[in-house]
């Protein structure tokens, strides 16, 4: 059997025949574009629109320009901001930069400033290099005198300082640059001359700290530039409204949302969805959907090149693990997942780019942009958890619009098969999740003023007024602008002891600005709002034993997330990077490895990515699961199953939750079954065994899934409902988001978390990098103990405040169990068992999977404290 | 199996645990705090008083509520043994300007916590001068019951010692969980102490720096819990 390495497929395969590059983009620029003798005659150029020798190279293509090129060149002249949705391979992206091209041409402006015209603005770094490249195309052929320009966090310092000063007309770019540009002095001037704003995906940047930045930095933007106009480009959505307000500058806050033009453009053929049916039988619980990978490996050979996408790290090194010992035939297959080094990333885009693989197991590294390759299948392994994404992830394959993309889904488990028919009705429906539409994160805006007075003094009325213009800060109160003010100056705290090292000094016209230089030297090295957790290299040894190892010897393969690394023991074995590893231990900033033997390694799953179920989905399994009527069209195993449950217990209604009480062993159980998704319900878990706790219930522990979460404790609980000891409908109350929420966040390891996140954005906390850990025992301070001491003495700081805005939507999702509770008020359907119901197996199953919660960390310290005693007397392990 | 509220098996109190040095016994409690009963001593180290307000003079604004969360913490002692004497480790304060940026309501708290009895500060690196705001007397090391208490510990294998200065914790890997948390580390003829300071970080005691103090002859280890405080084997506790 090959060694499987992610490079593999690249080394097995021929010599390399062209320079490795992506597919070219200039196809998926305007190949789109409908033929002349296509029947839309309404899409024959406008003369007036298209210049003679733009409207040229479009006849010499054999090409006439779509109606939505058309249409964002009408807005332009009319000097409207739209927002254009179209479908994958619709020509999106030429639209986007003809008015800019025409207009750049066609020359003729007085300069005021440094000459940029226009600005894009992609997620992603590499997507606005693949963009330049494939734009650079079409001007080139159609002989425009237009210079674009990218700049990433990898384009060189002294290109970098070239750019502020002599800037090119388009510059194509990521949020964090046009922050970094907008902090520096000299920002007036580079912007003076901007015309456009073109904001790239969109839909994937806007309901995110990111998007709140980037609002923030295109109300500075309109600052300096007063006429910008802007234009959005997005995937379909569910509410573009969202996106359209976002595109231009809110005048009236209170009383209502401007917003720009919108532009959509029919989705071309509608995907083809399959839902795999495997000749094994579909297992209760998990979802790597090993069960099926014979079936799976047989549609990759029947395609050129499929993607296969999957929900977690974890996953993707299982299933590439599982596809290459099937691999017969030696199919070159590949592994792309963000915790493999850069490099080892771009082998395997690059073997995509020039046809060398036949499947790339991806996470959603590969959800966005840029074309690696001629995909025409997409299998999904697993559930897609939201119909978005879904679509999203299809639309990888096949970028012809009038096509269909061929899609199949494998779902891991008996639920996921409900899921994925959800998903497959939903993609049939059109329809999208929606996103919660969110008010801005106060520690982004808190970055954001202190960078602006780094640009230059600023006058807080002013500023006040240009925040609001910004979607997201639109309901922003002065109070909450002031404090947010008085944080990046003094940290904001009610003790003011901190005035004499203010950041921020009145000057004499009643701006306020920045100390010292050096402030601002510190703010850009600290920019942006995406915060890893801390991660550590792995590094591969040839031999064994770390001991005094000088650190430089080995490969490098990836990074893993810290707390992971400090769970192995030495000689633990985990898959990495495609392969079999010995963990051997850690240095300073690195986790050592050798390869290892083992047949079977002990998978433990490590982070990366879990979505929790969209609200969306979860209403069709639940409308599904109430339908009997729909069951025949299930797969057999899941139409019993789910036949068995009407027997043994009930189906809860649409409008219901289902509780059920039995005994199992020597303990009794609760499972419930909200589908509100995993974070949900660990919230919900945490309430109800703090309640039970109360009650004198004993609980014990619970695990939680994207369906259900079951509570075990020492006490029979259908004994304390029957007897009046215990009712359900208090158990649920809603008011549990009160005090128990407050009293458990307190302690919460995630919360902490959370707040983590909001200390380094705001800039409390000094991004770090793991290498100071070690030395840095007087500098680095952890912000567990600043959370701590914070809450107990500053309970209403704002970074408190922002720390519990983020865990309402993220990591506790407190906002989506509030909904449920509401919704299920007087609706809780109880079932008294004498023993598990179908229904209940897969979350029981999870018992011993998956994380068990309620579990204390000093229990931890005890049990250890008692083995030490044991081994004290004489009583040790055996 | 994992509880919530797992039975206590062995110890009956967490919050201090007896501690042996020299044939003298000592209670070591869990917010890392030593109480020697023969003497009517409380010992503390590493208190780094106003190291918020440290960070805040260089630009990095933390909360300015460290020394007021350690001196909390110090009168919960004070409250639980009612010490004849408290005795401070050195590294009191953060810098040697801490006291001049201290709160007045810190200072008075820290003087009422002074009344009735004897306070002793011990200099230490941070804090080789201390103001005489902070009251107490200022001692370079002091020898009680033919025990040295000072801040930095002599080097090589000395004994008849307790000391402070490396801010000693102790990474626990145990049930699949990795814990890190600040610890008592001895070997019976010496004791160095965890750093009582709200804004402290810890060192691992597996470090080099560790190795000449206790040779090979094995180590004692308390770890500080929130419950408690708790011995752990030193063959269960790991590298960071």
């Amino acid at each position: 059997m090959p060694r499987k390495t992610t490079d593999k497929p690249a080394r097995k395969a021929r010599p390399p025949a062209r320079r490795p590059k992506s597919k070219p983009r200039s196809a998926a620029l305007v190949a789109p574009a409908a033929k002349k003798k296509s029947p839309r005659a309404e899409a024959a150029p406008d003369p007036t629109l298209l210049p003679s020798d733009i409207s040229a190279w479009f006849a010499r293509r054999g090409w006439t320009p779509r109606p939505h090129q058309l249409a964002l060149l009408q807005a332009a002249r009319e000097r409207r901001s739209t927002l254009l949705i179209a479908p994958t391979g619709a020509g999106k992206t030429l639209a986007g930069f003809l008015p800019s091209l025409i207009s750049i041409h066609s020359g003729g402006r007085k300069k005021a400033g440094a000459g940029l015209y226009t600005l894009y603005i992609s997620p992603l770094k590499a997507l606005a290099a693949d963009v330049e490249r494939n734009l650079n195309t079409p001007i080139e052929e159609m002989g425009l005198q237009v210079r674009t320009e990218t700049r990433t966090g990898d384009t060189s310092v002294s290109r970098r300082q070239r750019q502020r000063v002599k800037p090119p007309h388009i510059l194509l770019t990521t949020p964090e640059q046009v922050a970094l540009l907008l902090s520096h002095p000299d920002a007036p001037y580079l912007f003076a001359d901007l015309d456009t704003i073109i904001l790239d995906e969109l839909h994937a940047l806007a309901a995110s700290k990111r998007g709140d930045l980037l609002a923030l930095d295109i109300a500075r933007l309109r600052k300096l530039a007063p006429n910008v106009m802007t234009i959005g480009l997005s995937a379909t959505v569910a509410r573009p409204s969202e996106l359209r307000g976002y595109l231009v500058a809110q005048s009236e806050p209170e009383t209502m949302t401007n917003l720009a033009d919108l532009v959509t453009v029919k989705g071309g053929a509608k995907p083809v969805i399959e839902i795999l049916e495997a000749e094994k039988d579909i297992p209760w619980t998990g979802h790597t959907a090993r069960y099926a990978m014979h079936e799976v490996y047989d549609a990759i050979r029947a395609h050129k090149l499929s993607l296969i996408f999957v929900n977690t790290r974890m996953q993707a090194e299982y299933a590439f693990q599982e596809l290459w010992r099937i691999n017969d035939d030696n199919l070159p297959i590949g592994l792309h997942h963000g915790s493999l080094d850069a490099a080892q990333r771009k082998k395997v885009e690059a073997a995509m780019a020039e046809g060398r693989l036949r499947a790339v197991v991806a996470t959603s590294t590969l959800d966005l942009g840029i074309d690696w390759g001629d995909v025409d299948l997409v299998i999904h392994l697993g559930a897609p958890k939201g119909a978005s994404r879904l679509l999203q992830r299809i639309g990888r394959a096949n970028h012809r619009l009038d096509e269909p993309s061929q899609a199949i889904l494998v779902p891991g488990n008996r639920f996921e098969v409900l899921e994925c028919r959800a998903a497959q009705q939903a993609a049939e429906a059109g329809d999208q999740d929606a996103q919660l539409s969110r008010s801005g994160a106060l520690d982004v805006l808190a970055q954001h003023v202190l960078g602006m007075a780094c640009e230059a003094p600023f006058d807080p009325d002013v500023l006040f007024d240009e925040v609001r213009c910004a979607l997201p800060y639109a309901g922003l109160t002065r109070k909450q602008f002031d404090r947010t003010v008085d944080f990046v100056s003094t940290g904001g705290y009610a003790l003011r002891s901190y005035e004499r090292f203010a950041k921020l000094r009145p000057t004499d016209d009643g701006k306020l600005r920045v100390t010292n230089p050096a402030i601002a030297q510190q703010y850009r090295l600290n920019i942006g709002t995406i915060v890893d957790a801390p991660h550590l290299k792995v590094r591969l040894l040839a031999h064994r034993g770390v001991k005094r190892l000088p650190s430089m010897d080995g490969r490098v393969l990836g990074e893993v997330e810290e707390y992971f690394a400090e769970q192995l023991t030495p000689g633990d074995t985990f898959v990495f990077a495609g392969q079999v590893l010995r963990f051997e231990g850690i240095r300073d900033t690195e986790v050592f490895v050798t390869r290892a033997n083992a047949e079977d390694p002990m998978v433990p799953s490590y982070d990366g990515g879990k979505f929790p179920l969209s609200t969306h989905l979860a209403r069709r399994v639940r409308d599904m699961l109430a339908d009997p009527s729909v069951w025949s069209a299930l797969p057999n195993p899941v139409a019993n199953w789910l036949e068995l449950q009407t027997e043994f217990s009930v189906m809860p209604a649409p409008d219901e939750v289902l509780v059920e009480t039995f005994p199992r062993g020597n303990r009794h159980f609760l499972v419930a079954y909200p589908f509100e998704g995993r974070l949900a319900h660990q919230t919900l878990g945490m309430l109800l065994t703090r309640r039970l706790d109360r009650i004198g219930a004993q609980p014990i522990g619970f695990v939680a899934n994207d369906y259900a979460l079951a509570v075990w404790t020492h006490r029979d609980i259908s004994d304390l409902v029957a007897n009046s000891r215990l009712s359900l409908a208090e158990l649920f109350d809603e008011d549990m988001l009160g005090d128990d929420l407050d009293a458990w966040l307190a302690e919460s390891a995630l919360m902490k978390r959370t707040f983590r996140l909001a200390a380094v954005i705001a800039g409390l906390i000094e991004r770090r990098h793991p290498g100071k850990v070690k030395s840095g025992r007087q500098v680095t301070i952890s912000t567990d103990l600043i959370y701590d001491v914070l809450r107990r003495h500053d309970p209403d700081h704002l970074l408190l405040e922002a720390a519990w805005a983020d865990a309402a939507t993220g990591l506790l999702d407190i906002k989506r169990l509030g909904t449920f509770l509401a919704r299920i008020k007087n609706r809780i359907r109880h079932q008294i068992l004498d023993h598990v119901s179908p229904l209940a197996v897969p979350v029981l199953l999870e018992i011993g999977i998956e994380l068990v919660y309620g579990q204390d960390r000093d229990a931890v310290l005890r049990a250890a404290a008692d083995e030490l005693i044991r081994e004290a007397t004489g009583d040790a392990e055996q | 199996m994992n509880m919530l509220k797992p039975e206590r098996i062995g110890l009956d109190d967490f919050a201090d645990q007896p501690v042996n040095i020299c044939g003298k016994t000592f209670l070591a409690h869990k917010f890392g705090a030593l109480y020697w009963p023969a003497e009517r001593a409380l010992i503390v180290s590493d208190l780094h008083l106003e190291k918020g307000s440290a960070f805040a003079a260089r630009g990095q604004m933390l909360p300015p509520y460290d020394t007021r969360e350690t001196l909390r913490k110090l009168a919960a002692l004070i409250d639980r043994y009612q010490p004849e004497t408290v005795i401070s480790l050195g590294d009191s304060l953060h810098d040697s300007d801490g006291a001049a940026r201290m709160d007045q309501a810190d200072i008075e708290s820290l003087h009422m916590l002074q009344e009735d009895r004897d306070w002793i500060w011990i200099t230490g690196n941070h804090d080789p001068k201390i103001d005489r705001t902070l009251a107490g007397y200022v001692v370079q090391e002091i020898i009680v019951g033919g025990i040295a208490l000072r801040h930095e510990p002599r080097s090589g294998a000395a004994t008849h010692e307790i000391a402070g200065h490396f801010h000693p914790a102790a990474r626990l890997v145990f049930h699949g969980t990795s814990l890190r948390r600040p610890c008592f580390v001895g070997n019976r003829l010496r004791l160095i102490m965890p750093a009582f300071g709200a804004y402290t970080g810890g060192l691992n005691i597996l470090d080099l720096a560790f190795e000449p103090l206790f040779g090979t002859d094995g180590l004692d280890v308390w770890m500080l819990g929130h419950e408690g405080l708790y011995p752990v084997a030193a063959r269960l506790l790991r590298d960071d």
